[in-house]
């Protein structure tokens, strides 16, 4: 038995809860007397309502309660209250607070039922009359209102510019400006969200909840309705995908347990396809980017102005042109982000959040602007590719984006590479060869973990995170076992409930690192404390040994200079008649390494597509993704999260976008039948390679997180890959077969060159 | 959803006296598309007439040696029946090109050509439509219409017919016969679908309580040298922003007779059987091709976001005549080889 | 709270017998209950997932009668008599179903919201014979979507289980 687990492509630990529909999601928790709630929405975006018809719907047999603003009351007093770890700076949207309509879509009432059918049929009944207002909700015609986006979302950092790109750039001979627009896109993830709320006798309230965050979802309940945390519990064994749609608590949620609290009976709220679409998005954002070379190919100016979309109630931000500064070497960089409040829902966290939204303008760019010089576009990366974080000039704890740049081109083949457009074609497909490159941040927050290690042997590590489809539960399971030399199997992770240690909220790929680095943390005094009792056994060959002599390995404590001097962890605790071992344990980043590091993780992405030469259709054939994250813990579940990124570039590149009817201020495609996101069949080869990069610095695990760095640069080498292919850019996102063909009724933004 | 009653009719005519019995009750088979719009209160019916259990699944063949598809037989069962691959490749290859698996394996031939359309604005109820409900108007004239119809529309609807099915019906000249109140009768393929006129909410000639029963296709039509082209947003399931269902009966490189229908630009699979005439007789050129197309769409109309559609109808004109020409077309086509 | 005259009618239920992962129930259900929602809050059947109740996404497919369709989009009184086969029903007691072992080994999905539909088209595609390519199989497994994207990963295991069943 090798028990050296962290490394090693371990299959997942749930894949079998998984496979055989055994895994419990929010919505599939029951209790005696279950009642169904069914959200009503707005359907208009600015005004008040009038009045709200219930009376029909409240004579359907089994229709238990409506609730509305006119019948609720005793919640917070304070928008405040309403914060949760996420919010942006302004006022959270209050569900049930007022008449007041703030976007389309908005939640507006609940019906609560003995069965979901008659909740749903009672729901049509109700009659919602309302005074509109006028509306505004098309970013492109409103940037003029833009203004300065303001600090106090968690992580978000204004823009450094630095030199004098204005100057530089008027003067320069080798230049290139364009803009890039990308609408509304939505996580999707394909269990909808849904909170089953238990009320219990004692004024507790249990809630099964879908949250990438089961502490924040606490606190915003208990904040909302005036409960003691103690009596808020939120269980997420399992969270059918998250995406950053479950960074913020949503209103389901809330709807769930109003009910449960005015009705004192155990409720179920799950949103539809169509509810999925009315809340947080990735905002539509309008991008301007400036650039100039000399001729040997070196920067001379980058400027990077982005329009980001956000509501009238918060100023949701992102980090969308910091990256600009960083990401080559360059003296002159002018960074402008800004933001244009519209009628429509707060934008939110979705994958690789302003970083995607950076590279689809910047690293097309980079594009643009080697092709200026006539240098190779992954020639021209190396001759400006920054060693050191250009901002904070600071060196970063490891950068392996050379490696990826050398295996991923050798993989790919792209030293067989034409420059020339249209210079590769089979029939009626031209074939085009496009690359960029992305960073993201490699973060760690604070995170706590328990350990309980039974007299059986068996070892229960849990920590209140959770498990998205990232793996969590796998490679949590492979850091105790390993740390603890003992056989996966005997090895038990939980996570997802509120009565666990707190671990942060699951996002910006720092799981891994921050609860990973707990779980270590707790398996680390596991083993201090068998060490000692293995000191304290008589008459077996650990008497009297010290602690720095003893390791653990293969289910057993031996003696390092005398391996075959050994106990098994059953043996030292019958010993020493311990009946269990208990340990907490917490981690946290180290604030002194900030000052002198800067971290990040890299990627380099090389893609194939096929354009039709006169349909304008394309098909991405080919995607070579390398990866430079630290230590890799598990190559079979990261690489699935790099693969998974890569299809949501794809997605993103090709097909992704939420239609806004200004008319009505209104998404008009909001289901998965007009959103279209990828399929099986828009899927070919995709190779992931994670290079070797060593890191002590990071943190003890020396890994970075994969949950974001995959997708950041799929759309630009996309884009650039169409150039290649048929000489246009398409700077308007997604690169659909109108807008290749430059058929598209708006086509400025695309450019045949 | 509206409350509503059931019933199993177990024969046609009873079947059709169910339906007859309220005027807002509608035959249930597949259920793909009604039971999708029930859920969203886009339909309503009072009433539910179950005919899945009708004997109306099976396929034949005619005395003329045509071919006899059951109203009940699912999409699925149609595309992969040895007579449909071996004599009507076109339709095979159009049921394949529409929908999923799954839903194929509900869908049956008569409930495709009932599928209402896919306009954002007809699925939403926030918004007017004069499909769903008449006289309050079409949103999709000055929304966004990228998906909507360049021919045949009116001042009061631009939405489009979603089937694959039927462009290839239409194509291969198919009738749909139907039993009612009347008795028997038998629709000629390109008579059954309206334009939308000044009644957009009606979306084909079948008065209430029709029932189809089957559909039949003409012996020797069009075996060899088919193609079925669909453009869209993606790979596999989704609706067409442009088809084309093309079909050529070549003597050496002359064009001896012709159909070529089109998906997602009207209100009905749209034929131009005058254009067809034109081409007849003519030798098999590019350029003989792309002629044809323009007279296709030289009535074409676009309404901003869908302008596009009229040049990428006309190149899928080209592309899918110049496939059939070249009859290499597989039953589960795939555009990365046309 | 409710007025005591109750003027709006429901739907009266119907019989429905479905023989479910071969074991027969007898329910009395509203027609309104599609199937997915009889496997899921009527049988307590939730391996079957609701993805988006409108046929766009696969996350409900179950087999009836050895074929796959949507649960979702059928009315459950309609399988009345019928059988039917969830993810519950493909392991043989402890061992399970050759495509949730291959899934397993080849991380064919990640959150596994979608695996049990996945995992029950893809033995509805196995059933059908069509698929003759990894092409194919990619076109006929076109109706699931993954939103985690591990297609890759599913078709592999897919290829596998269709190689070592002589499914050609």
């Amino acid at each position: 038995m090798k028990t050296n687990y962290t490394g090693q492509p371990a299959n997942r630990v749930d894949g079998s809860l998984k496979v055989t529909g055994t895994a419990k999601y929010a919505a599939e928790f029951e209790a005696e007397g279950l009642l169904f709630g069914y959200i009503i929405n707005s359907t208009i975006a600015k005004g008040k309502i009038k009045e709200i018809d219930i009376s029909q719907a409240m004579q359907v047999a089994g229709v238990v309660q409506i609730f509305t603003h006119e019948n609720v009351s005793g919640l917070a007093w304070f928008n405040k209250s309403y914060k949760d770890m996420d919010s942006p700076p302004g006022d959270p949207f209050r569900p049930l607070y007022d008449h007041k309509i703030r976007y389309s879509m908005q939640p507006i009432g609940l019906v609560v039922a003995t069965t979901f059918e008659v909740a749903r049929f009672a729901a049509s009944l109700i009659k919602v009359t309302y005074k509109e207002e006028k509306l505004v909700t098309n970013l492109q015609d409103n940037l003029h209102r833009s203004k300065k986006a303001p600090m106090g979302k968690v992580g978000y950092v204004q823009p450094k510019s630095r030199g004098d790109a204005e100057s530089v750039f008027a003067k320069a001979e080798y230049k290139i400006e364009g803009e890039y627009v990308h609408a509304a896109e939505h996580h999707n993830p394909l269990e909808m969200f849904a909170t089953t709320a238990i009320w219990e006798e004692d004024g507790k309230v249990t809630l099964y909840d879908k949250t990438q965050g089961v502490s924040n979802v606490q606190l915003y309940i208990s904040n909302i309705f005036g409960l003691s945390l103690k009596n808020v519990r939120v269980v997420s064994p399992f969270v059918g995908g998250g995406f950053g749609s479950g960074l913020r608590p949503q209103y389901q949620v809330f709807m769930a347990t109003l009910a449960a609290l005015e009705l004192r009976r155990p409720v179920r709220v799950v949103m539809t396809r169509q509810q999925m679409f009315s809340f947080g998005h990735r905002p539509g954002t309008v991008q301007r980017v400036a650039m100039s070379a000399d001729e040997n190919g070196k920067l001379t100016s980058i400027q990077h102005e982005a329009y980001g979309e956000t509501s009238q109630f918060e100023d949701y931000t992102e980090i969308v042109v910091n990256w600009s500064g960083t990401m080559y070497n360059c003296e002159n960089v002018k960074l402008k982000y800004e933001l244009v409040k519209l009628d429509v829902a707060t934008p939110t966290d979705m994958r690789a959040p302003g970083a995607v939204t950076s590279a689809h303008a910047f690293e097309s760019a980079i594009d643009e602007i080697a092709y200026a010089v006539k240098i190779d576009p992954l020639e021209f990366r190396k001759i400006n590719y920054a060693e050191d974080d250009q901002v904070e000039g600071k060196p970063y704890s490891s950068k392996e984006l050379r490696a990826c740049y050398d295996q991923g081109a050798a993989k790919f083949g792209w030293s067989g590479r034409s420059i020339e457009p249209r210079s590769m074609r089979e029939g009626n497909q031209l074939i085009g060869w496009g690359m960029a490159n992305g960073a993201w941040d490699a973060l760690q927050m604070p995170a706590k973990a328990q350990a309980v290690l039974s007299l059986d042997g068996k070892l229960t590590v849990s920590s209140g995170t959770s498990e998205i489809g990232t793996g969590t539960y796998t490679i949590m399971t492979q850091i105790a076992a390993e740390t603890l030399g003992m056989d996966i199997n005997d090895v038990t992770f939980k996570l997802g409930d509120t009565l666990m240690p707190m671990a942060p909220l699951q996002g910006g790929s720092w799981t891994a690192a921050s609860v990973g680095s707990a779980v270590k943390a707790v398996c680390e005094e596991v083993k201090a404390k068998l060490f000692k009792l293995a000191s304290k056994t008589k008459h077996s060959p650990l008497s009297g040994a010290a602690p720095k002599e003893l390791t653990m390995a293969e289910g057993h404590i031996f003696l390092i200079s005398d391996p075959g001097s050994r106990l098994s962890i059953i043996e030292v605790m019958r010993l020493t008649e311990t009946d269990s071992i208990i340990e907490s344990g917490m981690s946290g980043p180290d604030p002194a390494a900030k000052t002198t590091h800067s971290f990040n993780s890299h990627a380099a992405v090389f893609a194939e597509v096929k354009v039709d030469e006169d349909l304008g259709t394309v098909i991405v054939t080919r995607v070579v993704c390398a990866v430079a994250a630290g230590k890799i813990l598990n190559p079979k579940t990261a690489g699935s999260q790099i693969l998974g990124s890569v299809v949501w570039g794809i997605s993103k590149a090709l097909e992704e976008e939420t239609v806004m009817d200004n008319n009505f201020g209104r998404f008009m495609n909001h289901n998965l039948g007009e959103y279209h996101v990828a399929v099986n069949k828009d899927i070919n080869d995709i190779d992931i390679i994670f290079v070797e990069e060593h890191d002590d610095l990071v943190n003890p695990l020396g890994i970075k997180g994969v949950g974001e760095i995959g997708i950041i640069a799929v759309a630009p080498a996309i884009a650039n890959a169409v150039f290649h292919a048929t000489g246009v850019r398409v700077r308007d996102l997604p690169i659909t077969m109108d807008k290749v063909l430059q058929l598209a009724e708006e086509d400025k933004n695309q450019v045949r060159v | 959803m509206n409350s509503f009653s059931y019933h199993r009719a177990a024969h046609p005519v009873e079947a059709v006296k169910d339906v007859n019995n309220q005027s807002d009750a509608k035959f249930v088979a597949g259920g793909t598309n009604l039971f999708d719009l029930m859920k969203l209160n886009i339909e309503k019916p009072s009433h539910l007439t179950d005919i899945n259990r009708l004997d109306l699944g099976k396929i034949e063949v005619l005395p003329n040696n045509g071919l006899r598809l059951g109203a009940l037989v699912t999409n699925a069962a149609t595309a992969w029946n040895k007579d449909v691959e071996e004599n009507y490749p076109l339709l095979s290859q159009a049921i394949l090109a529409g929908a999923s698996p799954q839903l194929r394996n509900m869908a049956t031939n008569g409930g495709n050509t009932l599928q209402r359309t896919r306009c954002y604005y007809f699925y939403d109820l926030a918004t007017p439509c004069n499909k769903r409900e008449p006289g309050t108007g079409c949103s999709a004239i000055n929304g966004f219409n990228r998906i909507h119809a360049i021919l045949g529309t009116s001042e009061t609807c631009i939405a489009t017919h979603p089937s694959d099915m039927c462009v290839a019906l239409m194509a291969l000249d198919a009738k749909v016969n139907v039993t009612g109140v009347n008795g028997e009768r038998t629709i000629d393929f390109a008579d059954f679908h309206r334009l939308p006129g000044d009644t957009p909410h009606l979306d084909n000639h079948l008065e209430h309580g029709d029932l189809i029963t089957s559909i039949d296709l003409p012996a020797d039509h069009f075996k060899t040298n088919v193609a079925y082209l669909k453009l869209r947003d993606r790979q596999s399931y989704a609706f067409a922003l442009v088809s084309v269902a093309a079909a050529l009966k070549m003597e050496g490189n002359v064009i001896q007779d012709v159909s070529v229908a089109l998906g997602g630009v009207a209100h009905k699979p749209w034929r131009d059987r005058q254009a067809e005439e034109q081409l007849k007789g003519q030798s098999a050129t590019a350029a003989g091709f792309r002629e044809f197309a323009e007279t296709v769409l030289s009535g074409a109309r676009g309404f901003g976001h869908n302008t596009f559609k009229i040049e990428l109808a006309k190149r899928a004109i080209v592309r899918a005549l110049t496939m059939a020409l070249k009859n290499e077309s597989t039953i589960l086509s795939d555009l990365s080889k046309a | 709270m409710k007025n005591a005259t109750e003027t709006v009618e429901l739907p009266e239920h119907y019989p429905v017998s479905l023989k479910v992962n071969g074991q027969a129930y007898n329910l009395k259900l509203q027609p309104w209950v599609s199937l997915l929602d009889a496997l899921r809050d009527h049988l307590q059947l939730k391996g079957t997932k609701k993805g988006c109740d409108h046929g766009q996404c696969g996350a409900c497919t179950v087999l009836v009668n050895g074929k796959r369709i949507n649960s979702c989009l059928t009315m459950a009184v309609m399988k009345d008599g019928e059988e039917i086969t969830t993810i519950e029903g493909l392991a043989k007691g402890d061992e399970l179903h050759p495509l949730q072992k291959a899934f397993i080994e080849h991380d064919a999905f990640q959150c596994g919201y979608c695996t049990p539909g996945q995992i029950c088209s893809a033995v509805g595609l196995l059933n059908e014979g069509k698929a003759n390519s990894l092409e194919e199989v990619k076109e006929l497994m076109s109706g699931n979507i993954c939103r985690c994207g591990a297609y890759t990963h599913i078709n592999s295991a897919i290829m596998q289980v269709k190689g070592e069943t002589g499914n050609e």
